[in-house]
């Protein structure tokens, strides 16, 4: 479902990322990193109507990003966070860092999706309770 | 022959088809009138012509030559889709008008003639274009301007005859008259051209649709494909552009509907590249970037995955990043022509894409034609045709018009396959993938992606690596490095440390390779731990001035030139030692100094810890720690030194003190004394600079700027800040690393003071009083104090007013004036033994009231010993007070009648009385020692005043007054305001000695009005009566004037008193002459009783009444009873 899942600080450097497969992390790194380039455009063409919604989807990234080694497309979603994802925030942060920080503005979720599957649909990864079950496909891989 | 770029769009297609129109009987070279006429036609042409592509040739020229047409398509099997020359003959060769232009007047001379010649060149003409549907027209080249139609009956004759003679309809006749206005005749001729041309390409559609009624659907499959582009493009010819891209479209779909198999593979998808560009082409042009997208997106989606041949896989890829290429161009374009691109939609990704598959393509290149030394380009060429030239797009040279499933001719086929793979290795790969990148990044810069752009600089440069140009390649890693490091992303930082690592070693490039590997041992690395040994290895290696081993992934060649490089590094004598700047890498040592104190005192050793870490994998000896101070004297103090053998170097003890055992944090004080002329001034570290290696090796040193710290390290401080909230305390003696912070200054102040100093004083001051105050000096020093000085008196940086009012001294004896200054400096009191005290008394007068800050500064010398070194200290000690100055006394004075009656004007020569009260404000006692009356000339005192206070002493709130009889002598013009004079009050505290000076206030008193009156009077009279007791009363009148005055007198009767004496009188009295009246008073009734009162009139002075003179006389009298004379004694002394 989910092939990487990132979480990145507000001053955009990782506080979590998986991906799956493991053997090209570094291109998911890169791919979660330049399109941190749309979600601050997005985050500052937002400004500060963001900051009263609950839900801050930001929509799709990228959609035709096409994958290298694999032969399919890849979708970028990504979120900003607020209360709303503290739970998540606490199960990522206090696992998996040293600094059991959680701010709750401007975190992003940045997720990355396998776009041959269909039956994701956009206004479905809008749902926290969906989010939740993109994380927990993810973490039954990894076996985090 | 197959060239380099095979894989570029032909021009025919990529540019604008406009209709071909061909003029003959132009003779441009030696015929300036036809010259003229063709730079009409083609000269400057703007955009608001009609789009026609016109071309001069001669009368004879050969067309191509129309093959006969075919009556039925039945036994006709079609060997590809387009004929690669058909694009180009219809743009450049055929055209869709022929037009002949002929010298001919309507009134020539030799008519006949030249008619029929006329009809002879159109006729060699249509015999050229036998076959074709090209136009025909003839343009008349005259002479004289014609006139209006229907007016001249000749021309309209012979143009009949000559349109018969030709077999022109008369639309295709056209007259060009040779006169003034040339152009304006050229754009009416050029649009009547256009209006044939479009005809042409409209007869060309019909004609090639009227075929498809022939076609089946099982062997015609690709002249579907043919047919639909041909009609394409001629309606793109036509400017029908709508049509036209309608014809593309099912052109699309009908290529895509093709059988495919390897065979046909390159040619269905050249083919379907060249409609899609032309779709995408025609919807930018059309302002509908979205269709253009969304066909592209549509184009890659259907053939991304026609690969084709296996061997041949690079073609894909090859043609795959064409695809983009050109797509990013026709994006580009149309943004130039005024398209708005966004950031998640613009050229760059396209560029990027295209960039990606020129990598694979190299990649399946490499992996392809990785072919043995033996193998050679095989011969025959199966790549060469006849005619030099492919027949169909998209087919092989070795089997062109074949299309079964399989390749007629197996050796041929694997000859031309190994011929193709032969070429592609030739071709520069890197060289295309860098083209492409650095397209993007242009792209993405302009659209705000930086992060894009960073990344898109990272594969440029692993690219320009695999290019073996590693100086590039590090150029550009170098560039975005310290962007993934700002960021924190440490993944992405290694793997670009990784790379720029590799580029080092093998250019044997040492301070770089230095560089690279301590930010790759260390803490922002993500590299496991094996590897990270192996980094610090050749590290320790190149320190040792050895061959580093070889990184992995390097080709070997390129492995074993690297290492002859570094041999020759290594011979190199006196190049062998680096400063590398640390602070804005993530170094694997890290670093924090700081004073132990933001501030010490000048007799206190400063102490200094120097802080390092080692993050690396194994023990690391360095030789010497250095710290650098911004007073350069100190910079010897803070040295560690020890120099070590290369033994050490590889085999680090853990225990030494020179060793860093990772993870572990270790602590370098150093303590040194501060120079007494520091005092006062900031110490700064300004570097620290840790040695590794030795001097016989190779040695590095580190340098942070300031106290330490790196490009990571705040952010880990602030880190550490938040989560210490949440977290308990830890151990003591474990330093946790995160909680040491930088301390990268101090001040040096002076040594604390052991002196004691008091002031004793009784304030407030008193205004003008010498106020005195005691300063005590007491030294609490062990030795002796020298040179002690006090500085006193009023603190600077006050109201400047304030020191014109305030005068200080020492001698408390005499009063000080303005020549005194405000403060006194350096008042030298000499050594004082331990335990000494002195007392110096300050006088301080101030002139105004208000409160004042006063300064006692007392500074002295002192030799000390810190840290067995001598030192003379200077120190000092302030003391500041704030005094009040508040007036003594309120000084309030009136004049009153000699009747106690409030005056408010005085007489002349007639006296009144000056009374004073000195109103004590002080709240300590004060002694009045004397006061005295200054009279101003124009005021006498009745007798020798003297004062009445002397010595009197007021407590707070009391009251001294005093009491002057005063008479002013006469003035000028009978009324005026005179000075009265001053008084002056000496005065001293009581609690003062004798010979204390006395201070003197001068109260001026007020000026008075005096009168002058032309009568005086005043009664004489007993002071008390006795009832039925006669009493004497003498009224004595002066006339003051210099006139003889009438005066009318009378006495009102009174119930009180009987009286004898002139009840009513009138007088006249001398000038100066006095008159005195006597009545007898005979009171009859006790008590306070009312006398007659006496009334006086001046006939010549009516202004002086009665009531003003009445003031001189008593009112009443007090009249005892009648009766015992035993109270009479009692009563008096009432």
């Amino acid at each position: 479902m989910a092939v990487c899942i990132a979480v990145i600080a507000k001053e955009n450097y990782p506080l979590y990322i998986r991906s799956v497969p493991v053997q090209n992390e570094l291109k998911f790194h890169y791919t979660v990193h330049t399109s941190l380039d749309v979600v601050e455009e997005k985050i500052s063409a937002v400004g500060k109507a963001m900051a009263d919604q609950r839900e801050l989807y930001l929509g799709l990234l990228y959609p035709t990003e096409d994958y290298k080694v694999y032969p399919h497309m890849i979708r970028i979603l990504y979120y900003t966070c607020l209360h709303v994802f503290y739970q998540i925030e606490n199960i990522l942060l206090y696992r998996h860092t040293r600094y059991g920080y959680v701010t709750n503005s401007k975190v992003k979720f940045v997720i990355v999706v396998d776009s041959s599957n269909t039956s994701l649909r956009d206004n479905e990864i809008r749902s926290v309770s969906q989010l939740l079950n993109l994380y927990g496909s993810l973490k039954g891989f990894q076996g985090i | 022959m197959m060239s380099p770029t095979q894989w570029d769009l032909p021009p025919e297609l990529c540019c604008r088809p406009m209709a071909f129109v061909a003029l003959t009987g132009l003779d441009v070279t030696y015929n300036a009138i036809h010259r003229a006429i063709w730079d009409a036609f083609c000269a400057n042409r703007r955009a608001d012509r009609v789009p026609i592509s016109f071309k001069v040739l001669p009368g004879d020229h050969e067309y191509p030559k129309c093959r006969t047409k075919r009556t039925s398509y039945e036994w006709y099997i079609p060997k590809g889709i387009l004929k690669t020359g058909w694009m180009n003959k219809h743009l450049n060769l055929v055209p869709a008008l022929l037009v002949l232009f002929y010298e001919l007047d309507w009134d020539d001379a030799v008519w006949k003639e030249k008619q029929s010649e006329c009809a002879t060149k159109v006729e060699i003409v249509r015999t050229s274009l036998q076959g074709r549907n090209t136009k025909v027209a003839v343009v008349l080249i005259q002479k004289k301007t014609p006139l209006p139609p229907g007016e001249d009956l000749v021309a309209s004759e012979r143009a009949a005859s000559l349109c018969n003679a030709c077999d022109l309809s008369g639309k295709s006749l056209f007259v060009l008259p040779h006169t003034d206005h040339l152009v304006g005749y050229i754009i009416r001729l050029e649009n009547a051209f256009y209006e044939h041309a479009q005809t042409y390409y409209y007869t060309e559609i019909r004609r090639v649709k009227s075929h498809k009624e022939f076609l089946n659907k099982t062997t015609h499959q690709l002249l579907f494909v043919r047919h639909q582009f041909k009609i394409a493009f001629f309606s793109e010819l036509k400017q029908d552009t709508q049509n036209s891209l309608k014809y593309y479209r099912t052109a699309y779909s009908l290529v895509h509907e093709l059988r495919t198999h390897e065979t046909n593979m390159l040619e269905i998808k050249t083919m379907a590249g060249f409609i899609n560009y032309k779709i995408c082409r025609l919807c930018f042009q059309h302002n509908t970037p979205l269709d253009a997208i969304a066909q592209f997106r549509k184009h890659i989606d259907l053939c991304k995955k026609k690969i084709g041949s296996a061997e041949l896989a690079f073609e894909h890829t090859a043609w795959m990043s064409k695809q983009f290429q050109s797509f990013g161009d026709l994006f580009d374009e149309a943004i130039k022509l005024g398209l708005t691109a966004i950031q998640t939609q613009n050229p760059g990704f396209y560029y990027q894409q295209a960039a990606y598959y020129a990598q694979e393509r190299k990649q399946q290149a490499t992996h392809l034609c990785a072919h043995e030394a033996s193998v050679s380009y095989p011969t025959p060429d199966h790549l060469e045709t006849p005619s030099g030239a492919l027949d169909f797009y998209g087919q092989r040279a070795w089997r062109q018009g074949h299309q079964s499933i399989d390749p007629p001719h197996m050796e041929k086929e694997k000859g031309g396959i190994l011929a193709l793979q032969m070429k592609e290795k030739d071709v520069p790969h890197s060289e295309l993938i860098i083209a492409l990148l650095s397209n993007a990044v242009a792209q993405f810069k302009k659209y705000k992606c930086p992060r894009m752009k960073s990344h898109l600089m990272v594969q440029m440069g692993e690219e320009y690596n695999h290019a073996k140009d590693y100086t590039k390649a590090l150029k550009l890693l170098d560039y975005v490095m310290c962007d993934y490091r700002t960021e924190r992303w440490w993944s992405l930082l290694t793997s670009i440390l990784s790379t720029a690592l590799r580029c080092s070693y093998l250019m044997a490039h040492v301070k770089d390779y230095i560089t690279y590997s301590m930010e790759l041992v260390g803490r922002a690395s993500t590299l496991r731990e094996e590897q990270k040994s192996r980094i610090e290895k050749n590290l320790i290696k190149v320190l040792m001035n050895e061959v580093p081993e070889a990184e992995p992934d390097c080709d070997q060649a390129s492995a074993k030139a690297a290492q002859a490089l570094w041999s020759d590094r290594m011979s190199l004598a006196g190049s062998n030692e680096f400063t590398i700047e640390v602070q804005d890498y993530v170094p694997f040592v890290q670093c924090k100094a700081k004073f132990l104190s933001p501030s010490f005192h000048v007799d206190d050793p400063v102490q200094l810890h120097v802080y390092l870490r080692a993050d690396c994998p194994h023990p690391v000896r360095f030789s010497k720690l250095c710290v650098s101070l911004s007073n350069q004297e100190y910079n010897q103090l803070c040295v560690v030194e020890e120099p070590c053998k290369s033994q050490d170097i590889l085999e680090a003890s853990s225990q030494e003190n020179m060793c860093l055992v990772p993870g572990k944090t270790r602590i370098y004080s150093f303590k040194f004394v501060a120079k007494t002329e520091d005092v006062g001034k900031k110490i700064e570290i300004t570097a620290v600079d840790l040695m590794l290696g030795s001097d016989n090796g190779r040695c590095v040193f580190l340098n942070w700027r300031g106290g330490g710290g790196d490009a990571a390290s705040s952010h880990e401080a602030l880190l550490a800040a938040r989560s210490f909230k949440s977290r308990g305390r830890v151990p003591e003696q474990h330093v946790e690393w995160d909680t040491v912070s930088i301390q990268a200054s101090t001040m040096i102040i002076s040594r604390i003071p052991k002196i004691s100093v008091q002031l004793s004083h009784e304030p407030p001051a008193l205004n003008n009083e010498m106020y005195r105050i005691t300063v005590s000096i007491q030294s609490n020093e062990e030795t002796v104090t020298k040179d002690v000085k006090l500085t006193a008196g009023l603190k600077p940086g006050q109201d400047a007013n304030l020191t014109q009012s305030t005068h200080v001294t020492l001698n408390g004896l005499e009063m000080c004036d303005e020549s005194h200054p405000a403060l006194l400096p350096d008042i030298a009191i000499g050594d004082l033994q331990p335990g000494e005290k002195v007392e110096k008394y300050l006088y301080v007068r101030c002139v105004t009231t208000g409160a004042r800050i006063f300064l006692f500064h007392v500074a002295y010398a002192l030799s000390t010993k810190v840290e067995g070194k001598d030192i003379t200290c200077k120190c000092h000690k302030d003391e500041i007070v704030t005094i009040e100055t508040v007036v003594p006394f309120e000084v309030a004075v009136k004049f009153v009648s000699t009747k106690f009656e409030h005056l408010d004007r005085v007489y002349v020569d007639i006296p009144f009385l000056l009374m004073t009260d000195i109103l004590s404000a002080s709240p300590w006692p004060l002694r009045l020692v004397t006061s005295q009356l200054q009279l101003a000339p124009t005021m006498a005192a009745m007798d020798q005043p003297q004062s009445q206070v002397e010595q009197v002493v007021l407590q707070t709130g009391e009251c001294a007054s005093e009491c002057f009889s005063l008479q002013c002598p006469p003035v000028l013009n009978g009324m005026s305001s005179v000075a009265s004079g001053q008084y002056l009050i000496s005065w001293k505290r009581k609690s003062w000695s004798a010979d204390a000076p006395v201070v003197t206030t001068v109260a001026t008193l007020p000026h008075v009005m005096v009168e002058t009156i032309p009568l005086y009077v005043h009664a004489e009279l007993p002071s008390f009566g006795r009832v039925r007791e006669s009493m004497p009363v003498r009224y004595h009148i002066q006339n003051r004037t210099g006139l003889v005055q009438d005066v009318e007198m009378s006495v009102e009767p009174s119930d009180a008193f009987m009286f004898s004496g002139l009840k009513q009188v009138r007088l006249r009295i001398l000038p100066g002459a006095e008159q005195e009246m006597l009545y007898n008073f005979y009171p009859l009734m006790a008590g306070y009783q009312n006398l007659p009162q006496l009334n006086i009139g001046l006939l010549r002075f009516p202004a002086v009444s009665g009531q003003l003179l009445r003031r001189f006389l008593p009112s009443r009298i007090f009249v005892k009873p009648q009766g015992r004379q035993a109270d009479d004694a009692s009563i008096a002394a009432a």
